[in-house]
């Protein structure tokens, strides 16, 4: 909402420079967004005549015109408007005069023409954004008086970003009301009484739609001059508040809106064929608006209709055909209510925005269309001239929003607010802002006024002591209550600590959002359906992602690109599927990505130049399931996203949680990325699951070591090879470690050596050596046995 | 270092009693003359240990020497043998000497040639870093968890009635337009704020409750200020003595615990339907022109008692405050990022600065 500050004085005139006012506004809750001068900053413009018009003799855009600017003698000026015109009175920047922008005006010669000064539009002034032509003032414009005297533009535009509550707001009267509440101020309303009947014409109405609309004013004024120009005062105050002026009738309905709250509508009365109606639409009914613009209707929407036609939709916009113009003589003006759930929605839906929906969705006072009716009346009588009839009301007033008396208990306020306030305080906060107050036992009763519609309950007051009382006067105090200690769970790994391991392997966190192009889940062989949202802001937004990792490949991709060789990334949080047969359409599953590539270890003088491999990505993943001490395995998977012979799943307490591989190169490649790329993907809650340690004595014997170098075929898995050994060790196996892995020269072709280290102990007593020859020789055997693997080196 | 250094002992031997024996007392100090320039020009314990041999094995010089002293009149032998055993003892305090020496000096070329350049970069594993946004999360709920809040979540697809109606947005209120929503084809959307978490809450707790809700939520719109995506955290209070007063407490404390600073605060009315009286809270703040500016942070009010009856709460016994923060927000005032979009590249140079 913007509001021009003279306007707003000449309600209200707080003894407040405007900055502390817009302060003040916004501190009670109706953010001041900005405030810009009426005019740009100018001197020496003054009005002008223009009594002479010739075409210049050497450039056919321009024209020597003589301008009267209340000297002995014209001014000649050379200009370039098209309207430029003999009898026209316009702005004129005499020489020496400064316009917006630090512009000098300086005597000049134009092409052979001298030139004493500019004749200005709006836009050189800084006045609207109107570059058309010169700013067209009124015949009667006082020649040589200064511009800004006469438009009286020392002026603020105040701008009001309203918050939905504050229908009521939507007016210099609803701003002005605000204003006087807070400093006391005495309010001057304009005088909206009634202008009697000087005929008795009117036109039968009908409203069959009392629910949507349970009052209708209509008044025909007829004999109007619809030729006479708006006068320049309430030019300027609609041209401040953001509107342009159309037509005088037009002019005078937005005016009245601005200034009271409520939109008034004119239809043109020789368009109409029969009585108004008002009812809601027929499905198939259209109607072309005012912008032209032609709508299909459907029964939620409110129309005004003739005999034969819909004129309007209710509250949104006027049709094309009944609207005023320059030949209308008779006019019907419409000021009515309807209710703010009919309106809701509906100019969102036609994709138009108008003043009047806005105002009608959010809700206009219930009491003022006789008042707006009158006050429009007399501005236009005053303004076009005519002829008013009476005014024709239909109403269903059990239909209009009832008044409410709300009861305040005086304890709510300390309860809420944590302040104690006198009763003389309340109840003088609540009568400022036009409620009726009455002391009850305990309390008060209190009615808020029609145009609050917003107060309904008591914390609805409770809100405006507070707000009236200012929230930086309210105390401030340290948080008091019950506290429990709350359960903690050991058994679950907090977040952040695997946060921190993958940080200590120099990994970086990303945030990606979680909605990607479907494209990129393609290419990553992402089976379907994916979650897809309804109103995306672009392609690259559709859809919800079903995994982690192919946006932290993108990255990866961009960090290639912008030179960073080495990159480690990885990504905690939710991904998407749909999910039929549960409470929930959709599942939610909390994931741990990761992506890495480059070398091993960073570059450095220190370590070997070596491209990180299967293994790296493995030791880190490996490194986030240790925390948690669950059982885990690796065993080969397919995934289409995956190299196949570097592609492993994850089973953690024997459930599958994830995976780990090579991104399949031609996936990479798709994403511009040459380098070889590994990542993993897992279930975040089965990480984070965890064993509370219970303590095991530590044997006092010794152990004994024995190492083997056991050959097999390549096929076998060395997790195939443990579990071997584990089976048949009795227990006594502490430890197994794999200290070298060969193949090559001394190898059959198509084997390969593990180099296994045996640790075992016995927990009560210290193993005889020939109890350690008995279980390594029996591991041999199985070995031998399990698959035909030749031992070497036994000892 | 001469043999002065070494052997100081030798500047001891004052001249030997005459004798007339077979054992000369000039050939003794010829011995010891001799002994003691070999020894001054002796480098290794292997050089050590053949002179040692020379002159004190069994059949050393000096060894030699004792053998003669039974050829010597006894009045003589007594006197003559306390001079040789003398120079043997002399004799082996300087190996002694000498040996401890040349074991220190290789000790000292050992340490020598296994010098290294301190100044060359470890062997380390430098660190990642988590994301800013994650820090600026930790770094509130630290902040909260001295107050007891506990952290709970919500899910990020939500329907109507958590997201707005339990909320106290009836169908078609003007408040839905300012959430710009993402929707699903079957209605459900992507939730514009973590105050359904409020609902879901309520329902699983008794008062007294405490709990923050970090998270991502939605809204569609996207330019230099807004992301379709960004961060929140829901802070909700219900308990028996819960006013506007501590909401504006806890609220003033936190800002200056987040920032260790104190800020001043400015709380405007506003207008959420969950909550009533609604705060939206300003910083005070220096702006890029250096001027002092109010910047919004968040958003806050008393409960709604109809969002209490949603959860399942009396209104008539319990009150509540809750808040929103924009976490995208408090990390680019905290660490002086001035761009919001920033923090979704995910480019190394950039996250590497939160290590």
């Amino acid at each position: 909402m913007r509001v021009n500050e003279k306007w707003l004085r000449e309600w209200v005139n707080p003894p407040l420079k405007t900055e502390e006012l817009a302060e003040q506004l916004t501190l009670a809750g109706l953010e001041v967004d900005g405030i810009h001068p009426a005019a740009g900053e100018f001197s020496q413009v003054v009005v002008g005549e223009i009594v002479n018009c010739e075409k210049h003799p050497d450039a056919d855009k321009l024209q020597v015109c003589q301008v009267n600017v209340g000297s002995d003698q014209p001014l000649q000026i050379v200009c370039g408007a098209p309207n430029a015109r003999t009898g026209l009175k316009a702005p004129v920047a005499l020489v020496g005069a400064v316009l917006p922008g630090g512009f000098k005006i300086k005597k000049s010669r134009l092409r052979g023409v001298d030139s004493h000064g500019m004749l200005c539009s709006a836009v050189e002034l800084g006045l609207s954004d109107d570059h058309s032509g010169l700013l067209e003032l009124p015949a009667d414009a006082p020649v040589g008086q200064d511009l800004r005297e006469y438009l009286e533009l020392d002026d603020a535009i105040i701008e009001v970003d309203l918050t939905p509550n504050r229908a009521d707001c939507f007016s210099v009267r609803g701003i002005a009301q605000e204003v006087a509440a807070l400093n006391n101020a005495p309010l001057t309303a304009p005088d909206c009484q009634a202008v009697p009947a000087a005929s008795q014409e009117k036109v039968p109405v009908t409203v069959s739609a009392a629910e949507d609309c349970p009052r209708y004013l209509s008044r025909v004024i007829q004999g109007i001059d619809a030729s006479v120009t708006t006068p320049v005062w309430m030019n300027e105050k609609l041209r401040r508040c953001g509107m342009r002026s159309i037509h005088p009738v037009v002019d005078v309905t937005n005016y009245v809106m601005l200034e009271l709250g409520q939109p008034l509508h004119a239809f043109d009365k020789q368009q109409l064929r029969g009585g108004i109606q008002v009812r809601r639409a027929r499905q198939g009914e259209n109607i072309t608006l005012l912008d032209g613009k032609e709508v299909a209707l459907d029964e939620s929407y409110l129309l005004i209709c003739d005999a034969e036609r819909p004129l309007a939709i209710a509250g949104v916009m006027g049709g094309a055909d009944s609207g005023v113009t320059e030949n209308t003589t008779d006019i019907i003006l419409e000021s009515a209510w309807f209710k703010p759930a009919t309106i809701m929605g509906k100019s969102r839906k036609l994709g138009i925005h108008t003043e009047s929906a806005h105002r009608f969705e959010r809700g206009v006072d219930p009491q003022l269309q006789h008042a707006a009716m009158q006050r429009a009346t007399a501005l236009l009588l005053e303004i076009t001239g005519g002829t008013a009839g009476p005014v024709n009301e239909v109403a269903a007033q059990e239909l209009l929003p009832q008044p409410v008396t709300i009861h305040l208990p005086a304890e709510r306020i300390s309860r809420v607010l944590g302040i104690d306030l006198p009763a003389e305080k309340v109840r003088s906060v609540l009568e400022s802002l036009g409620m009726t107050v009455t002391e009850i036992s305990g309390g008060w009763k209190v009615t808020p006024p029609s145009y609050r519609m917003d107060i309904r309950i008591t914390e609805d007051l409770t809100e405006e002591i507070a707000r009236l009382v200012g929230y930086d006067q309210l105390p401030s105090a340290n948080l008091s209550g019950e506290l429990a200690i709350e359960p903690v769970s050991e058994a679950v790994l907090k977040e952040n600590r695997i946060r921190q391991a993958l940080v200590d392997r120099a990994y970086l966190e990303a945030i990606n959002y979680s909605f990607v192009p479907e494209k990129l889940l393609h290419t990553c062989q992402q089976p379907g359906p994916f979650v897809e949202l309804a109103n995306p802001l672009n392609e690259d937004m559709a859809v919800m992602r079903s995994v982690l990792f192919p946006s932290l490949l993108v990255n990866l991709g961009n960090n290639l690109r912008r030179q960073h060789p080495d990159v480690r990334l990885f990504e905690m949080g939710t991904v998407f599927a749909t999910e039929k047969g549960s409470n929930s359409p959709y599942e939610e599953q909390q994931r741990l990505a990761a992506v890495r590539c480059g070398l091993r270890d960073a570059e450095s003088w220190a370590f070997d130049k070596q491209p990180m491999d299967f293994f790296d990505m493995k030791g880190d993943l490996e490194a986030i399931l240790a925390l948690g001490g669950r059982a885990f395995r690796f065993q080969p998977v397919a995934h289409d996203w995956l190299h196949p012979g570097r592609a492993a799943g994850v089973w953690i307490d024997g459930q599958e949680a994830g995976w780990l591989g090579q991104v399949h190169p031609q996936v990479a490649k798709k994403l511009g990325i040459k380098k070889d790329v590994y990542a993993f993907e897992i279930h975040l809650p089965a990480v984070r699951k965890r064993t509370v340690p219970q303590y095991e004595p530590i044997s006092k014997y010794p152990a004994v070591r024995r190492d083997l170098a056991v050959v097999v075929d390549q096929a076998v898995s060395f997790d195939a090879v443990r579990e071997v050994v584990e089976s048949v060790s009795q227990g006594l196996l502490k430890q197994l470690i794999l200290f070298d892995v060969y193949t090559g020269p001394g190898v059959e072709s198509g084997c390969k050596s593990l180099a296994i280290g045996l640790i075992l102990q016995e927990k009560t007593r210290t193993l005889a050596d020939k109890e350690v020859d008995k279980v390594v020789a029996e591991i041999v055997s199985s070995l031998e046995d399990k698959f035909q693997a030749q031992i070497r080196g036994s000892q | 270092m001469g043999s002065q250094g070494l052997f100081p002992f030798f500047l001891c031997i004052q001249s030997l009693p005459l004798s007339e024996t077979g054992i000369n007392v000039d050939n003794l100090q010829e011995l010891l003359q001799q002994a003691k320039d070999e020894l001054a020009a002796i480098a290794t314990l292997k050089d050590l240990e053949n002179f040692r041999v020379k002159y004190l094995g069994k059949k050393g010089l000096v060894t030699e020497q004792l053998k003669q002293l039974g050829a010597l009149p006894p009045e003589q032998r007594k006197a003559a043998g306390q001079e040789i055993n003398q120079i043997k003892r002399l004799l082996q305090e300087a190996i002694g000497a000498r040996r401890e020496a040349l074991a220190e000096a290789a000790l000292q070329a050992r340490f020598e040639d296994e010098r290294v350049d301190v100044s060359l970069p470890g062997r380390v594993v430098a660190p990642g870093g988590v994301h800013p946004i994650t820090r600026t999360m930790n770094r509130i709920s630290d902040i909260f968890a001295q107050l007891g809040f506990q952290v709970v979540t919500g899910p990020e697809i939500e329907d109507d009635h958590h997201n707005f109606e339990a909320l106290n947005f009836p169908a078609h209120h003007p408040a839905r337009t300012m959430h710009d929503t993402f929707y699903l084809p079957d209605g459900h959307l992507l939730r514009t704020h973590t105050s359904p978490v409020q609902i879901r809450a309520m329902k699983e707790r008794k008062p007294p409750i405490r709990i923050i809700a970090p998270g991502r939520v939605y809204r569609s719109d996207s330019d230099q200020t807004h992301t379709p995506m960004f961060n929140q955290v829901e802070g909700l209070v219900v308990g028996k003595d819960i006013t506007f007063a501590s909401l504006k407490g806890v609220l003033e404390q936190f800002v200056s615990t987040f920032f260790e600073k104190d800020l001043r605060l400015r709380l405007r009315p506003s207008y959420f339907p969950f909550t009533e009286p609604s705060a939206e809270v300003d910083v005070e703040w220096q702006q890029p022109d250096g001027r002092q500016g109010w910047l919004e942070v968040l958003g806050c009010g008393m409960v709604h008692p109809n969002v209490l009856r949603a959860g399942g709460i009396d209104p008539e016994k319990y009150t509540g405050f809750a808040f929103g923060l924009g976490v995208e927000r408090f990390a680019m005032l905290r660490y002086g990022v001035d761009d919001l979009r920033k923090f979704f590249e995910n480019d190394a140079e950039f996250l590497r600065q939160f290590s």
